[in-house]
């Protein structure tokens, strides 16, 4: 799909595929995009930094690679390694076989090259979206070497040389904020801090994803969903989370949350992901929110 | 109507560096790089459209959570009719306490001795204010020709000031300093590594030929300063800024917060430069500096945003604040509370304290001292340096 002309068109593209973007989002998106920037997004666990760039895969028709980032991520897991045991074995059979000469220069060609995520990236015919998820994770020294890529879009191989990028691709990083990025990385990116949404963005987003539930029950959902995001709690749940707890309601067979307050308390699995927690939201509580939201 | 307030002689590239360097003074990393690429977003938008551009300028300049939550008001302050100088973000409709706070700012020692203006902070309810600004307020030591007995809020000069950053910076090396309860074994350490070496000597025919030594290793404490700089502090703001900064300097580790209506890390802007030219930074950071204090809501953004990241069982949570709240007091105890859970010692410095006939009866102070690990008065820089054996005993 050709790239939207403006913003509102994004917002209104992105909507199309069942991803209900804020306006800052789709601005820094637009701009990412036109710009040519990578984008950081960061905000609480489950709500949809990920998903994004699923949708804009979707939207562009064009491929996700995604570089999951932990603790001692290397170069070799995140640009390319040395495809070592068919390096052997070309050795070991130029060897028996007496082949001599140019064994050096054709194990130290592309054939023996097993790109990862960010080699694979800059490799594409039509850009990708390369989705670098949770980047606080990983160590500074990759977060180095990661703005070194993300400014050149170019990798050096020492046994081939330079890589250049055949095209761009559309670079998402995301972030959970378990230690502060430099800040030399965050002025390379543009930034959209994504928050929970609002109700009515959230009602929104439900319907999309669960188009087959019942209005009422829905509303029910996000209001109770909302209101727990106002609780005293150790993990807020995110727009995730209330898609698996819609889920969940609808596959028990419940039509209207107060009708069966037990059955609720235990599909609150979905939502309430600590011990904590749980107690924290006693079948009171829970009969309270759901009252209230109903 | 807002309504641009530009020449129409200026062009868009002198306002898109003009906005850049209004941004800089507030505290964003925004440069010539910034200016390049908000110039050539202008080209994918509607320039013309105000939201639009709002949007579009946060992506680019504002970088962190933070810096998104103000960037509208620089946005407005420097865009629209309000002008470029510092926006004043205080909610309507409170002037009178926005025409103290000012005073305050800029209040001489012996205007609040004669009482005569600058009544610190209104206290929660009016009533069960503990503040005499009489002559009974004073500090009963503070008539000693002494600096180091003076009431901080008299501290004004640059060497005064430079004082309590070394004494911060004393503290600070009290509290960090800790070393572990265990020993390990060290190529240079205090004691002999007995239980090693009688190993080690039965391949010698049991001559303890070979020594190995051990040590009880370095566990650091971390340090986070959360200053509040709210209206009724201000006559203290420059003496605790230094305060806070010694702190910050004794250690890489250390956390600095300042706290009025919201609470921001100022962790690095401490870091850098000369003391009174961070200070004047801050205040233009802070545009709330001076204004009312929510306390308890602040605390319990610290315990979910940054304890997460740099409080844990080793740390030190060190409370600057005279415990006048205008939100909720009980917020504080709940707040201090979730805190504790994190395994960390609470301070809390009020300078009130050493006031002749103090009591905590401001309702947040009372709400948080079962929390406290130590309460203690730090309106001296005699009574902080006091504090340096308690601190090394927590």
């Amino acid at each position: 799909m050709e790239t939207p002309a403006n913003w509102t068109d994004l917002k209104a593209a992105l909507d199309g595929l069942d991803y209900v973007a804020s306006d800052d989002l789709s601005m820094a998106l637009h701009l990412a995009i036109t710009l040519g920037k990578p984008l950081l997004l960061e905000g609480a666990a489950g709500v949809g930094k990920t998903q994004i760039a699923k949708t804009l895969s979707e939207l562009f028709a064009t491929k996700l690679i995604r570089l999951q980032c932990y603790e001692g991520l290397d170069a070799s897991s995140a640009i390319y390694e040395w495809n070592y045991q068919r390096q052997l074995l070309a050795i070991r059979a130029a060897s028996e076989s007496g082949e001599a000469g140019n064994v050096e220069e054709r194990i130290f060609s592309d054939k023996y090259l097993m790109a990862r995520p960010l080699l694979e990236a800059i490799q594409q015919e039509t850009p990708p979206v390369l989705l670098i998820d949770e980047v606080d994770r990983a160590d500074e020294e990759f977060e180095a070497y990661l703005l070194e890529i993300l400014a050149e879009f170019q990798i050096s191989i020492p046994e081939l040389g330079t890589i250049s990028a055949r095209s761009k691709p559309h670079v998402i990083l995301t972030s959970n904020g378990t230690r502060d990025l430099s800040d030399a990385l965050r002025r390379r990116c543009l930034y959209a801090y994504v928050e929970y949404p609002d109700r009515k963005t959230e009602l929104a987003i439900l319907q999309k994803r669960q188009p087959g539930l019942a209005a009422r029950l829905a509303e029910q959902i996000v209001g109770v969903v909302q209101a727990l995001r106002k609780e005293e709690l150790e993990k807020t749940p995110g727009v995730a989370e209330m898609l698996d707890w819609a889920a969940a309601l609808s596959g028990l067979g419940i039509n209207d949350l107060t009708d069966d307050p037990e059955a609720v308390q235990a599909s609150l699995v979905c939502l309430l992901k600590t011990q904590s927690d749980r107690a924290a939201i006693p079948i009171e509580v829970q009969e309270r929110l759901v009252g209230k939201a109903a | 109507m807002l309504v641009s307030r530009f020449t129409e002689r200026s062009t868009i590239e002198d306002r898109m560096a003009g906005f850049m360097a209004h941004l800089r003074l507030n505290g964003f990393p925004a440069g010539l790089g910034e200016t390049e690429t908000a110039l050539r977003a202008m080209q994918a938008i509607e320039p013309l459209n105000p939201d639009e551009l709002r949007l579009a300028l946060s992506s680019i300049c504002a970088t962190n959570a933070d810096r998104k939550q103000r960037f509208n008001d620089l946005f407005r302050a420097y865009w629209l009719s309000d002008g470029r100088i510092r926006h004043e973000n205080r909610p309507k409709g409170h002037d009178r306490q926005d025409r103290r706070s000012v005073q305050t700012s800029n209040i001489r020692a012996h205007e609040i001795a004669a009482g005569s203006s600058g009544t610190p902070d209104a206290p929660d309810d009016g009533q069960d204010g503990e503040v005499e600004t009489g002559g009974e307020g004073q500090l009963v030591a503070a008539r000693i020709e002494n600096l180091r007995k003076t009431d901080l809020r008299h501290l004004v000069t640059p060497e005064d000031i430079a004082e309590a950053e070394r004494m911060a910076f004393q503290l600070a090396r009290a509290i960090r300093d800790r070393r572990s309860r265990r020993r390990k074994a060290a190529r240079r350490g205090a004691q002999l590594d007995l239980r090693r070496i009688a190993r080690h000597s039965v391949a010698h025919g049991g001559d303890p030929i070979e020594l190995f030594q051990r040590k009880r290793p370095d566990r650091p404490v971390r340090l986070s300063v959360i200053l509040d700089v709210s209206g009724s502090m201000m006559i203290y703001a420059r003496a605790f800024l230094a305060f806070v900064r010694g702190l910050v300097s004794a250690d890489l580790h250390t956390e600095a917060y300042l706290l009025h209506t919201r609470l921001i890390r100022v962790t690095d802007t401490m870091r850098e430069g000369e003391t009174l030219k961070s200070v004047g930074r801050l205040s233009l950071m802070s545009s709330g500096i001076g204004g009312g204090t929510k306390i308890g809501e602040n605390l319990k953004t610290f315990c979910s945003q940054y304890a997460r990241h740099s409080v844990n069982s080793r740390s030190v949570v060190i409370i600057l604040s005279d415990g006048y709240d205008t939100g909720d007091p009980a917020l504080v105890g709940e707040a201090l509370a979730r805190l504790k859970k994190r395994g960390c010692r609470v301070l809390w410095l009020n300078p009130l304290k050493g006031w002749a006939g103090y009591e905590p009866v401001a309702r947040g102070m009372a709400a948080a001292i079962p929390h406290l690990d130590l309460f203690a008065s730090a309106n001296t820089l005699e009574g902080l340096a006091a504090l340096e054996p308690e601190l090394a005993r927590l």
